[in-house]
């Protein structure tokens, strides 16, 4: 498994980028990870989806797929598309620290 | 693409390979044409779509012959799944298939089934594809043959297009035929 250094820090990552250990993450290695993904920066909306994202895999033991987060998060559909233009589906959980989600929707 | 040179034999008679491998190139865009509007025939095209927006590819979708159903206001709500004809349920003899309501009992057990699984119904799929920017085409011809008038579609939809129209937006995609 590859290792990089994310905010001065060395996090292992899958071959696709996903954190391996998800308590390995930080806000830093959030901004990191987005940065490296072709997001400049941070708003709160994106916060607002991670912080979702985060907790709803605490309780579900998954991540959440696009409709769960665009239903419960406070950021419909079309921001999320917005937030994550390279594709949301893998990169909302990606900067979550949380593995590649396995639903289809 | 793989570009693969064959260097003169060397003199242990070995000869040497030198290989340039070009990487997959990733998907960049899918056009879908959705031309079944059975509910079981319906959910493909549309996961097949939204599943590309989630990845960040260019999606559009071409509605054509009974796919129109599912972008048609009056029966986007009521697709059935076929009883009767259906290969997907081998274990339903056609003379069962084909008494009433066996199409509402299947359809049913269908639609609680992708409720389920979080899989929204046909009509918030369409607007969730609009969302997600995937582009939303209705077949001119097939318009024509069903006597459909734009006003009777979903205001999701993007343009009403003729076959040549399609392969001109399709510059560049992977064609899926449904």
């Amino acid at each position: 498994m590859p290792v990089v250094e994310y905010a001065g820090s060395s996090i292992e990552v899958n071959d696709e980028g996903f954190l391996v250990d998800s308590s390995q993450w930080t806000p830093e290695v959030a901004e990191a990870i987005a940065t490296g993904n072709g997001i400049d920066e941070l708003n709160d909306q994106h916060w607002k989806v991670i912080t979702f994202c985060r907790e709803d895999a605490a309780k579900q033991g998954t991540p959440p797929g696009l409709r769960r987060i665009s239903k419960n998060s406070g950021v419909n559909m079309k921001e999320l598309y917005q937030l994550f233009p390279k594709g949301p589906g893998k990169l909302a959980a990606m900067v979550s620290g949380l593995p590649k989600p396995q639903g289809c929707i | 693409m793989t570009t693969t040179t064959l260097d003169e034999p060397t003199t242990s008679g070995q000869s040497t390979v030198a290989e340039t491998v070009q990487e997959p190139q990733p998907i960049q865009r899918v056009s879908i044409i959705c031309s079944k509007g059975s509910l079981d025939m319906a959910y493909p095209g549309l996961v097949m779509a939204n599943g590309a927006r989630m990845m960040g590819i260019e999606a559009m979708v071409f509605f054509t012959f009974w796919g129109l159903d599912m972008i048609t206001e009056d029966k986007v709500d009521h697709l059935h799944v076929a009883t009767v004809g259906n290969p997907a349920l081998p274990m339903m003899p056609t003379m069962i298939g084909g008494l009433p309501g066996m199409e509402a009992v299947a359809s049913k057990m269908m639609k609680k089934q992708m409720e389920d699984l979080e899989i929204p119904p046909v009509r918030e799929f369409i607007e969730m594809l609009s969302d997600a920017g995937a582009e939303l085409y209705a077949c001119r011809m097939a318009m024509d043959m069903f006597k459909l008038e734009r006003e009777e579609l979903l205001p999701q939809v993007d343009e009403v297009l003729t076959v040549m129209d399609f392969y001109e937006k399709s510059a560049g995609s992977q064609i899926i035929f449904i």
